[in-house]
């Protein structure tokens, strides 16, 4: 098997994740593998979101939320006392589902976040860089002072990978960053995941079977048990998820006989 | 099809008539209470600006004439120091000198205590400005019979001198500088104490706090300070300011040699107490307005949580924060219960110099012009009733240009 080629670059041990009492996942086991991307599917409120938070420590910020089990980073579980959720952040980049570009230049919604984690080498070729590695810079080159809100919403997602990428991550999540931009937005940025992927590790939540056959490596399913608790039901190479799956439920939401 | 068409028509009519009149009965209520506002707006600008301009009829004690043959005006200082000397009496030089020494006056001051002090015009009648301009001749007339040897002038009470004289106790030479920089004193350094405070503790309230019991009783309580009477404030910055604190308030505590803790400083800390609930509570609720995609994006980053706040946080909600602070300053600038309480002063006339001076405010000298029997008196209530609105609305024009500055930084 392909998968055992790569160390996991994440490993989720056992881990079950809470909103005040109650329970949003339940139980997932995960590896994640460097330089690939991965994709985690199901149906609405399965606890996809949820999960993918907790790889940055995201949930931290929501009032109730605590998480039981491990989450390794390079072997180093993220939700140890001694570990800093700003610094795996740093390295655990995140773009959201609605573009979120800040009110300011675009320029600056790419120096700010390289400036503040200590950036101090030359901006200007740090900003065309990630532009450029966004795919991105030819379109915007000549107006790097226009306000980011002016650009298209898919101009404003690849702006948002770019300023994630500017912090230097090693990965970076994903959460459905195409539901808000047309087709061909949505391949674009489906083109630079896959160039990204050379470089960074990808989990990418996504509610588009195709999107999920086409540009991921990795598929996880995921779907609710009776309590609506989200349980992992199926992980396997994207290959293998899409046209051989072994279990009957993964079958049906990704035949559409579900959801 | 027909008979449908029928069936739809009687029963949407019938619907329609009453809807129609009930939605109008509705509008036009709606359109009286605006014209109803505003009218009373309309009147209330009105007889201000009627009582603050008219006819006077005046009348010199010692014709300017008779003192020099040039207008006082073009006269040096030296000659109208001498003016001063030759014509008040010896005693009355002294007390000048004592109060504000001659020698340091500048010319116009010179001219505007030789008016004072030697040609005492005396208002003898005036009139507001309707009276004025419909009834002119009926003016000159009472003048001609009754006070010979009085001139009819038409008189702005509110004009560049009285916006640069002192207080004194004489309507026709009064100004209103005293009152003036003791409110914007009080209001600058209002701001300096309360703004800062006010949104570190609505930073705090929002960004930090957990909601917890303790912390959702605090919110409730800041609610409810907001709507305690301002005397209440002015009891509690007696107590604490002007007695408890006295040391620091008189400025003893550095060496300034003043008895009381009557001082800019206590009032100044008192309004701060007063407008602190107000500027928390606006400043909390923009802060809470600032969308959590924007935190989200800067925390996503791995920005920390002060660099979220400073960076983003802050400029997006200080159009909101701006406001709140506008409306603030408005209330603190009117009031006049508090600042009786700490002591502002009925009747003062140096300037306040700083934090450690005795102060009076506008609104005070309103109150007190506005309870003298004197009718003259009015008229300057009413003048200085304008300079507190133009005040007002200098400052709130000030805040909106910086508002609009902030939000300009937001807009796509
Ligand atoms: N902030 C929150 N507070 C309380 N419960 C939450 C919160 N966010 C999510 N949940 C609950 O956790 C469960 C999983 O939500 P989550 O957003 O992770 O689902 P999802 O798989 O991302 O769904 P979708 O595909 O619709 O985005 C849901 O039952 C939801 O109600
Ligand atoms: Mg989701």
């Amino acid at each position: 098997m392909t998968e055992n080629k790569n160390q996991p670059i994440i490993t989720v041990k056992d881990l079950s994740i809470f909103y005040k009492t109650f329970r949003a996942v339940k139980n997932v086991d995960l590896e994640i593998f460097e330089n690939k991307i991965t994709a985690i599917i199901g149906p609405s409120g399965c606890g996809k979101s949820t999960v993918l938070r907790s790889f940055n420590r995201m949930n931290d910020f929501i009032p109730g939320a605590s998480i039981q089990g491990n989450i390794l980073f390079h072997d180093k579980n993220i939700y140890d006392e001694d570990v800093d959720p700003v610094q795996v952040r740093r390295m655990i980049g995140m773009v959201f589902q609605k573009p979120n570009p800040f009110p300011k230049s675009i320029y600056e919604n790419i120096a700010w976040g390289a400036k503040m984690n200590g950036f101090s080498g030359n901006m200007d070729d740090l900003v065309e860089k990630t532009l450029q590695d966004a795919a991105l810079w030819d379109e915007v080159k000549d107006e790097l002072n226009k306000n980011a809100l002016s650009l298209s919403g898919g101009q404003q997602q690849r702006l948002c990978i770019a300023r994630a990428l500017a912090v230097k991550p090693e990965i970076i999540l994903m959460d459905e960053p195409c539901s808000a931009l047309d087709p061909i937005a949505t391949l674009k940025i489906e083109d630079l995941m896959r160039e990204l992927s050379h470089n960074y590790s990808i989990i990418i939540v996504t509610h588009n079977m195709q999107q999920a056959a086409r540009a991921s490596d990795m598929t996880a399913f995921f779907t609710m048990d009776e309590d609506r608790a989200g349980v992992m039901v199926e992980y396997g190479l994207t290959t293998q998820i899409f046209t051989n799956p072994k279990n009957k439920q993964t079958e049906d939401y990704i035949t559409g006989r579900f959801g | 099809m027909n008979k449908n068409n029928s069936i739809f028509e009687s029963r949407a009519q019938g619907n329609l008539k009453k809807r129609h009149r009930v939605s109008k009965i509705w509008r036009s209520s709606f359109f009286l209470s605006t014209t109803i506002g505003i009218f009373s707006l309309v009147i209330l600008l009105f007889s201000i600006i009627n009582q603050a301009f008219g006819y006077v009829i005046v009348e010199n004690n010692v014709d300017p004439a008779s003192l020099s043959s040039m207008p006082l005006q073009s006269l040096e200082r030296e000659e109208l120091i001498s003016i001063l000397q030759e014509n008040v009496s010896k005693n009355r030089f002294k007390t000048i000198q004592r109060d504000n020494p001659v020698e340091e006056l500048k010319r116009s001051e010179l001219v505007g205590l030789v008016t004072s002090e030697i040609i005492k015009p005396t208002t003898l009648k005036s009139y507001f400005l309707i009276p004025s301009l419909t009834n002119k001749a009926e003016i000159i007339r009472t003048q001609q019979d009754e006070f010979p040897n009085a001139v009819v002038q038409f008189r702005s009470w509110i004009s560049p001198s009285f916006l640069t004289d002192p207080l004194s106790t004489n309507p026709d030479t009064t100004g209103i500088r005293t009152a003036l920089l003791g409110s914007l004193w009080i209001i600058v350094v209002t701001v300096i104490i309360a703004f800062p405070i006010g949104i570190g503790a609505a930073i705090y309230l929002e960004e930090y706090s957990s909601n917890n019991w303790l912390s959702r009783i605090i919110k409730t309580n800041i609610d409810n300070l907001a709507g305690i009477p301002s005397i209440v404030y002015g009891l509690l910055g007696l107590a604490i300011f002007v007695r408890g604190l006295n040391l620091i308030t008189s400025g003893a505590f550095i060496g300034i040699d003043q008895s009381n803790g009557r001082t800019i400083l206590s009032a100044a800390l008192t309004m701060s107490l007063l407008i602190l609930p107000l500027i928390i509570i606006n400043a909390q609720e923009a802060i809470r307005a600032v969308p959590s995609s924007l935190r989200q994006a800067s925390y996503g980053l791995g920005a920390t949580r002060l660099q979220t706040i400073w960076y983003h946080v802050l400029p997006a909600a200080m159009p909101g924060i701006l406001t709140g602070t506008i409306l603030a300053v408005s209330r603190a600038i009117g009031e006049t219960a508090p600042l009786i309480l700490v002591g502002a002063s009925s009747f003062i006339n140096k300037d306040p110099s700083g934090l450690f001076s005795n102060f009076t405010v506008l609104p005070i000298q309103i109150y007190n012009w506005t309870t003298r029997p004197q009718a003259e008196f009015r008229n300057v209530a009413a003048a200085s009733i304008l300079v507190l609105l133009i005040v007002l609305l200098t400052l709130n024009t000030a805040a909106i240009l910086l508002r609009n500055h902030f939000s300009k930084n937001k807009a796509a």
